[in-house]
C-alpha cells in the first residue's frame, strides 16, 4: 500500500552531515596505556593534579577492562570493542588561537558553516554562544567577552583546567566519579576536551550556551567532558549538538557530563544528538555511550534534561538527577528515535534524597525499520525524602512491523509519604490517522511528520525555540523512508 | 454540470466485492442522500470516493469535476475539492485543531496556486465557522478530536468542511451518535454550506437527519447497487415501510 511506501520513503533519507573535512591532523598512534594518558595530558599542558586524576582513572579502567567489566545489562547488541585499535587524540594541526577566529583553520570553519553553525562574528547565531569541538579539541568559543561581562565563564575544558584550576578541582568528578562505570572511567582517563561553564551567584546567563561536537577523524574515539556549575541563584540554559562523517566502521563516543546546581540555581540542558547512525544495513555508525548526571545540591535547585536522540548506531545514556537539596526539582524530557538497525537504551535515574523533592519524566520512543528502542528508568525515593513526588510518562510509537519498543521502569520507594505516578503506552502509527490528514489535503509525508511531532510535543516544547524547529526537521529527516 | 459522476463502480475489500455496479450523478447545487440497510455498501462508497487505499476498485469510472478521481491520491482528491466528514473522526494527539486545519487549508490553497494564509488571517475565519457550529473557542487549541465527545467530534467535522469549502462534500453517517440538539446544530452547519456551485452527498441509515437536511434526491443502496431513486418523499416511505420493501422490489 502506498502509505507504507510513503513511510519507507520518509525513513530512507540519507544522512546529510556525513562529509569528511580534509584537514591536517595531529593524531597520536592507536592504542591505550599509561604513556598515552601522559601524552594527552602533556599535549594539553595540564597541571599535575589533572594528570594524577587521569592516571587513577586509567588504572581503574584498566582493571575493569582486564576483568571484562563492561556493562552488559543494556538491551543492545554489538561485537567486542578493541580499545587498543583506536586513536585517543586527534586535533586539527593549526593550533587554534582562541583570541581570534582568523587563526582557526579555514577548513574547520567551513565545516561548521556547512553544518549550519557559523562561528564567524558577523554570522553568529543571534543570542547563542557556541563552543565548537572538532575531534579532540575545542576550536572556537564565541561571545566570550560578552559573557565575561556578566561574570559567566564559558570556555573549553582545556582552558578551564589552565585558567580556573580551583573550580575544576572542586567539581570535577563530584557528580560522576572516575569509578562510576566502565565508559566514565575510560573518559576520565583520556578525555580531550569539552565545555566548561561557571555561572556565578545570582547571575542569569544572558544568552543560550551551546557546544557543537563534530567527529571528523577516522578510527578515532571522541571523549569529551562537560562540567557546568550554577552557583547560588544562578540560571543557565545550555545545549549541545553533534554530527559525524559517514564511515563503515563503528566509532566510539564516550562522553561525561556533570552538572552542579547550588541553592536556588537552575540548569537547563538540551541535547540534539545526531551522530552518524550507520547505513540501512546497519553498517557503521557511532556508539554513543554517555554518562550524564546532575546534582541538585542546594535547596530549591532545579535541573532539567531535554534530549532528542535521532543519531548513533547504539545509544546508551541515562541523563539523571540526584536531588539532594530540599524542594529540588529534576526533569527529564526525551525523544529517542531508532530507524533501520539503530538501537537505543536510554532513560533516566531520579534519586530523591532531600525533602519535598519532585521529578518529572516524559520519555517518547519512536521505532521504525528494524530499530530497537528501550526506555530504562529508575526512580528511587530514599528514607529521608519525605514528601517526594514523581510523575513518569513513557510512550512508544511503532512504525512498521519489524521494529521493537521495550520499557524497563524501576521504582524503589523507602519513604511512605512518597507519591508516584507512572503512565505508559505503546501505539502503532495509525493508518487511520494518516488517512484522516490526507483526506484534508495534507500529503502523506507531512501527515506522518505531523503525527510524530504531535506525539513528541511535550518534549519539543521544552527545547529552546530555534532548536525545537531543528529537532522537528531532524526527526522528519531521520524517518525518511520508514513511514507507511 | 455534474460534479460527481460514478459509472458502473465495482469495489472490493479483502477480496470481497461490496460495490457491484453503482451509478450516480450529482450536479452542482444539489443535495443527494444515499440510504440503505447495514452492509449495503454505503460507507464503502464514501471511502472509495475519498480514495482509501484498503478498497480496491475492480471496474468502473468516477469523475470529479470531469477528472479521473480513481487516479488521485487521497490528498489530491481533497485538493480537487472532495471532502468527507468521517463517521468515526480520528484523534491526533499533540496537534491543535487550529494548527491542523490551517495546514490543511494551506495545502489545498497551495495546490490551487493560491497564497497561503498566516495565523492572523486564518484565526478569524476559523472562529466564525466555529461559532456557526456552536463550538467553544477552547477547541481551537485542543488536540484534534482528542477527548471530544461524539457530538463534538461530528461538529468539528462540519467546522472543517466549512473552512475547507469543498466542491463535493460527503457526509458519512454524520448523524450517528448525535442527540437531537447536536443533530440540529450539525444540520444548521450543513444547510449553511448549500450553494449553487457545491454538491453534498449525505450517507445515512436513518431518515431522522433528513428532517433537518432536506435532500433533492434520495437513493436507496442495496447489495452494492442503487436500486431506487426518488425525491425526498422516498426517505419518508422508507421510514414507513423499512428497507425490506425495496429489497423485495429489487430482487423481484
Amino acid at each position: 500500500m502506498s502509505t507504507i511506501n510513503t513511510i519507507q520513503d520518509l525513513t530512507n533519507q540519507e544522512y546529510k552531515w556525513g562529509f569528511v573535512t580534509s584537514v591536517e591532523e595531529d593524531k597520536i598512534p592507536k592504542g591505550l596505556n599509561e604513556d598515552v594518558v601522559r601524552l594527552i595530558s602533556a599535549k594539553k599542558g595540564e597541571p599535575e593534579f589533572m594528570l594524577e586524576w587521569r592516571l587513577k582513572a586509567y588504572r581503574y579502567w584498566d582493571s575493569l577492562e582486564k576483568s571484562h567489566a563492561e556493562p552488559k545489562w543494556a538491551n543492545v547488541k554489538f561485537g567486542p570493542i578493541d580499545y587498543q585499535n583506536m586513536v585517543y587524540y586527534s586535533a586539527p594541526k593549526k593550533k587554534p588561537n582562541l583570541k581570534s577566529l582568523d587563526e582557526v583553520d579555514p577548513e574547520v570553519l567551513r565545516t561548521y558553516e556547512k553544518l549550519g553553525i557559523p562561528l564567524l562574528e558577523q554570522q553568529k547565531l543571534a543570542g547563542v554562544a557556541v563552543d565548537a569541538v572538532f575531534d579532540s579539541v575545542s576550536v572556537a568559543t564565541t561571545f566570550k567577552e560578552k559573557l565575561a561581562e556578566a561574570g559567566v565563564i564559558f570556555c573549553s575544558f582545556s582552558e578551564a583546567v589552565l585558567n580556573h584550576p580551583e573550580l575544576v578541582k572542586k567539581y570535577l568528578g563530584s557528580v560522576v566519579p572516575y569509578t562510576d562505570n566502565f565508559y566514565a572511567s575510560l573518559n576520565s582517563a583520556v578525555f580531550s576536551d569539552g565545555s566548561f561553564v561557571y555561572v556565578p551567584k545570582g547571575v542569569r546567563c544572558p544568552m543560550e550556551l551551546s557546544t557543537y561536537f563534530r567527529i571528523n577523524a577516522a578510527e578515532t574515539g571522541q571523549f569529551e567532558r562537560t562540567l557546568i556549575v550554577a552557583d547560588e541563584g544562578a540560571y543557565v540554559s545550555y545545549l549541545e549538538g553533534c554530527t559525524a562523517p559517514i564511515r563503515d566502521e563503528n566509532q566510539l563516543h564516550a562522553a561525561v557530563v556533570e552538572l552542579v546546581a547550588l541553592e536556588n540555581a537552575t540548569i537547563k540542558y538540551s541535547t540534539v544528538q545526531n551522530w552518524y547512525p550507520g547505513d540501512k544495513e546497519g553498517r557503521g555508525g557511532i556508539y554513543n555511550f554517555v554518562t550524564k548526571r546532575g546534582k541538585c545540591a542546594g535547596r530549591n535547585s532545579k535541573i532539567s534534561w531535554t534530549q532528542v536522540e535521532t543519531g548513533s548506531a547504539i545509544t546508551w545514556k541515562y541523563p539523571s538527577c540526584i536531588l539532594v537539596g530540599d524542594n529540588s526539582v529534576g526533569e527529564f524530557y526525551s525523544v529517542a528515535l531508532t530507524n533501520n538497525y539503530q538501537q537505543a537504551d536510554t532513560g533516566t535515574k531520579m534519586i530523591h534524597i532531600g525533602k519535598n523533592t519532585t521529578s518529572t519524566v516524559v520519555a517518547k520512543g519512536i521505532s521504525a525499520g528494524h530499530g530497537q528502542n528501550t526506555y530504562r528508568g529508575q526512580v528511587k525515593i530514599l528514607k529521608g525524602a519525605t514528601g517526594a513526588r514523581n510523575y513518569t510518562q513513557c510512550d512508544s510509537l511503532l512504525i512498521g512491523d519489524k521494529c521493537g519498543a521495550h520499557t524497563f521502569p524501576y521504582i524503589e520507594v523507602q519513604n511512605s509519604s512518597a507519591r508516584m505516578e507512572h503512565e505508559a503506552s505503546t501505539s502503532k502509527i495509525g493508518e487511520d490517522q494518516i488517512f484522516y490528514l490526507r483526506q484534508r489535503g495534507i500529503s502523506a509525508e507531512e501527515a506522518v511528520s505531523m503525527i510524530i511531532n504531535g506525539f513528541c510535543r511535550k518534549v519539543f516544547r521544552e527545547l529552546p525555540m530555534e532548536f525545537a524547529v531543528e529537532a522537528q526537521k531532524l526527526l522528519s529527516i531521520s524517518l525518511e523512508g520508514s513511514v507507511g | 454540470m455534474s460534479i460527481l459522476e460514478v459509472k458502473d463502480l465495482h469495489a472490493n475489500i479483502h477480496n470481497h466485492e461490496i460495490l457491484k455496479g453503482l451509478n450516480l450523478t450529482v450536479n452542482a447545487g444539489e443535495m443527494h442522500s444515499i440510504m440503505g440497510p447495514n452492509g449495503s455498501g454505503k460507507s464503502t462508497l464514501a471511502q472509495v470516493l475519498a480514495r482509501r487505499e484498503a478498497y480496491e476498485v475492480t471496474r468502473g469510472q468516477v469523475l470529479l469535476n470531469g477528472k479521473d478521481l480513481l487516479a488521485m491520491k487521497p490528498e489530491e482528491a481533497a485538493c480537487e475539492g472532495l471532502f468527507m466528514a468521517f463517521q468515526y473522526p480520528v484523534e491526533i494527539p499533540g496537534i491543535s485543531n487550529a494548527y491542523f486545519l490551517r495546514a490543511a487549508l494551506n495545502a489545498i490553497r497551495k495546490y490551487r496556486g493560491e497564497e497561503e494564509l498566516d495565523a492572523m488571517d486564518f484565526l478569524p475565519l476559523l472562529k466564525e465557522k466555529m461559532r456557526l457550529l456552536e463550538m467553544d473557542e477552547r477547541f481551537l487549541n485542543r488536540p484534534v478530536n482528542e477527548g471530544f465527545s461524539g457530538g463534538e467530534k461530528k461538529r468539528n467535522e462540519i467546522v472543517q468542511m466549512a473552512v475547507l469549502e469543498p466542491k463535493m462534500a460527503i457526509l458519512d453517517e454524520t448523524d450517528s451518535g448525535l442527540d437531537i440538539d447536536a443533530l440540529k446544530i450539525v444540520a444548521k452547519g450543513v444547510n449553511a454550506m448549500r450553494s449553487p456551485d457545491r454538491a453534498i452527498l449525505v450517507v445515512t441509515h436513518y431518515q431522522r437527519l433528513l428532517d433537518y437536511i432536506v435532500p433533492d434526491y434520495v437513493h436507496v443502496l442495496v447489495d452494492g447497487r442503487i436500486v431506487k431513486s426518488g425525491g425526498k418523499e422516498l426517505a419518508l416511505e422508507l421510514e414507513d415501510k423499512g428497507y425490506s420493501w425495496v429489497e423485495a422490489e429489487a430482487t423481484a
